[in-house]
């Protein structure tokens, strides 16, 4: 589904090195100590860092070399995940073509994926007039529009309250499971990923581990992870 | 980032850079090709770049020199008025230079109010024309831009050092020490320099209040070798002469140029607790209220004569008022199509060296590059017939230098705020455009787009080179009324030249201001 390969991004000192599966619908939460190389690997999979050697395949398909757009991924990043001047149905309509010019079918489309998170009538509401839980609203709501295959998460409810940003998190969960859609989220909160995550992928200093259920991996952390998580 | 993620493409601005060089190139080859091997520079060449280097240096001098107190008579006092002052001093810039020099001779022209009052009092009368006039009409563009310049840096000191310089009680001279001229020694070299530039290509305010042996810039020389004497070779030295001249300052100028902001004086309210000796205010009052009559009386002298004027407006007026409309519509569009991919090249590129293609425009001047391309031309067709679009053309290259200092800050920070979201969601090219650029940098873009219609509406440049008795745009109509005498004509042209000047202006200026949420 989410295929890594001896994937190797050199950015000046740090060396990131993955390698590693994730099946389709799987959602797994990307947890380590900070300048680890958690965004570094999501935007390398994003196509927004570049890559040094290895290869990333989405759904089989080899994805390294295509650009952002083109990868069958959708990505929300830990802030800017909206244009400003543009309204919410403008921001969620380009989730379905990037030239803004939508069919009246399209239009309910754009409709019905803001009601299913919650922002029934925004269509004309711009993103400063709205909070912030209901920006990440409609963001989300672009990613169900997107449909893809992959989604990641670089931390888009990091400034979101406790319970908003669980509130969040299990909207998250639901829209992916609908879509079938393989989840790759970062989290610094261990609570966040027993709660919504199947697998966790821990990444220590530019080293990526191998994806395992959470439970196993609370049970029994290797011994990085547990220093991690300081108990 | 990946390859292919970047949102915008380097290549149109690519293109329109080799675009401008190959423009300013071709006139230059045309020139030199021209101007035979062995013509040397007589004594009236001399003189011109004497009298050139010369006007430009005393403008640029006199403009600092008297910007210096009324920008800090500005930043200290508030008076009612005072925002809507500081707004007038935009005026000059976007104020077409026959209009202007219109008002001047009003005030200080033979029959001017100057001369009666002078008159009335007993005292000899000045006369307006000649070196001190050009120079006097320069300093009325640049003073108030120069103000403006010195006022902003002003406005960027922090306001705890005004508190500490209050709780200190300093005596003025030494917060003049402490504060002031750090300031100053930042802003005014940049200042200097920029009018000193800009001078050096004045064509417009030397044809009409210069001329002569001891007033003649080159861009002058350019224009009477060209149409009183049909001499190409000469008109081509000059041409050379003035690249050398003007070339070689707007490069030395492009690194102490000052940026230019949207709102040139911002009006954020400072509260100062020096300065509050009584001769000190009113020495300040005294600058403010000099300053504002300067700029002000020959604006309104233009509007009280106009008035009288617009009765007896001829119908050549108006046909050249529709002519200037379409030339300043035809070079903001041909500004756009340059600007905005070239902007988006330098803003895309780390270094910013690349500006420097956008100075060729100023540093080659108008009359340089019609006469280049009047030279390619002629062989083949009627220069003449072409004389709309050249026209066109050149002002867009004029207007370039100033639109993307405008646009590059802005269109660098929507880059990099939206550049991965847009490459997320696959925007890119024109779809990138609409959806977020134009849309992000839309006041500054208005504000670009509204100088340049303003200053191709005013402009009188090149027209004046190729155009024949036919065709006219507004300022050169207005120029041929005023050669042959007919007083109140002109001063009614001139209302409607500042009229259209300011609604072109005004309307890109109002589209750039609709409100755009974020």
């Amino acid at each position: 589904m989410l295929r890594v390969e001896d994937l190797k991004v050199q950015q000046g000192d740090f060396t990131l090195q993955a390698s590693f599966d994730v099946a389709r619908g799987r959602q797994v939460a990307v947890i380590g100590p900070s300048g680890a190389g958690k965004s570094t690997l999501l935007g390398a999979i994003g196509g927004f860092v570049p890559v040094q050697a290895g290869r990333i395949f989405v759904e089989d398909r080899d994805v390294t070399d295509a650009t952002p757009d083109q990868r069958g991924i959708a990505m929300l990043f830990q802030d800017g995940n909206l244009f400003p001047h543009l309204t919410l149905a403008q921001n969620v309509g380009l989730g379905l073509r990037p030239a803004l010019r939508l069919t009246a079918e399209e239009q309910a489309r754009v409709s019905a994926s803001l009601a299913r998170v919650g922002l029934q009538g925004f269509e004309d509401r711009r993103p400063g007039d709205i909070s912030g839980g209901q920006q990440s609203r409609a963001a989300l709501a672009r990613v169900l529009l997107q449909d893809r295959p992959v989604l990641l998460l670089d931390e888009p409810f990091a400034a979101l309250g406790p319970a908003l940003r669980s509130e969040m998190l299990d909207l998250t969960r639901d829209v992916a499971c609908e879509a079938q859609a393989t989840v790759l989220m970062i989290t610094h909160a261990p609570d966040d990923a027993r709660r919504v995550a199947d697998d966790l992928l821990f990444v220590d200093a530019g080293q990526v581990h191998t994806p395992r259920p959470v439970s196993e991996m609370m049970a029994d952390p290797p011994a990085g992870l547990r220093a991690y998580l300081g108990d | 980032m990946a390859r292919g993620a970047q949102p915008i493409s380097r290549w149109p601005g690519i293109v329109a850079a080799v675009l401008i060089v190959a423009a300013v190139l071709a006139a230059f080859v045309a020139i030199f090709w021209r101007a035979e091997a062995g013509t040397g520079l007589r004594a009236a060449e001399w003189q011109a770049i004497r009298f050139t280097l010369w006007q430009a240096f005393f403008s640029a001098l006199i403009s600092v020199v008297l910007a210096v107190p009324v920008a800090r008579a500005l930043a200290r006092r508030r008076l009612p008025g005072h925002t809507l002052l500081i707004t007038l001093l935009g005026a000059p810039f976007i104020l077409p230079v026959i209009v202007a020099v219109m008002g001047l001779l009003t005030i200080f022209g033979r029959n001017g109010w100057l001369n009666a009052v002078l008159g009335a009092l007993g005292l000899p009368e000045v006369s307006i024309y000649g070196a001190h006039g050009v120079v006097l009409a320069h300093v009325f563009f640049n003073m108030p831009l120069a103000t403006r310049l010195i006022l902003q840096g002003w406005q960027a000191v922090p306001a705890e050092r005004f508190r500490l310089v209050g709780q200190l009680g300093l005596p003025p001279r030494v917060v003049f020490r402490t504060v002031e001229w750090p300031i100053l020694r930042q802003v005014v070299p940049g200042a200097f320099a920029l009018i000193f530039v800009l001078c050096l290509t004045s064509f417009a305010v030397a044809l009409t209040l210069g001329g002569g042996p001891r007033a003649t810039t080159i861009e002058l020389a350019i224009y009477q070798a060209f149409r009183f004497d049909f001499d190409l070779n000469r008109a081509a030295v000059l041409s050379l002469l003035q690249l050398c001249v003007a070339g070689s300052a707007a490069l030395v100028a492009l690194w102490v140029l000052p940026p230019l902001a949207v709102q040139g004086g911002q009006d954020r309210p400072l509260q100062r607790w020096d300065g509050k000796g009584a001769l000190i205010r009113s020495a300040d009052m005294l600058w403010i209220g000099a300053g504002a009559m300067f700029l002000l009386s020959p604006l309104l002298s233009v509007l009280l004569s106009g008035l009288i004027g617009l009765g007896q407006l001829p119908l050549s007026v108006w046909a050249a008022a529709w002519t200037s409309l379409w030339i300043a519509v035809l070079s903001t569009f041909m500004l756009l199509i340059l600007a905005l991919p070239l902007t988006a090249w330098l803003a895309l590129s780390k270094r910013g060296g690349g500006e420097g293609i956008t100075m060729l425009g100023l540093a080659a001047s108008p009359l340089m590059i019609g006469t280049g391309w009047f030279i390619l031309i002629y062989p083949f067709a009627d220069p003449q017939a072409l004389a709309l679009p050249i026209t066109a053309i050149v002002n867009a290259l004029m207007a370039l230098p100033f639109a993307v200092r405008i646009l590059l800050p802005p269109l660098r920070q929507a880059v990099t705020d939206h550049g991965r979201l847009s490459a997320a969601l696959g925007l890119r090219g024109l779809a990138m455009w609409r959806i977020v650029l134009v849309p992000r940098i839309r006041r500054p873009l208005g504000f670009a787009a509204g100088l340049t219609a303003a200053l191709s509406v005013g402009d009188l440049g090149v027209i004046a080179l190729f155009a024949d008795p036919d065709v006219a745009t507004l300022p050169l109509q207005m120029y041929r009324l005023m050669g042959s005498y007919r007083t109140d004509a002109a001063a009614g042209a001139a209302l409607v030249l500042l009229a259209l000047a300011l609604a072109v202006f005004w309307l890109c200026d109002a589209w750039g201001r609709r409100d755009v949420a974020g």
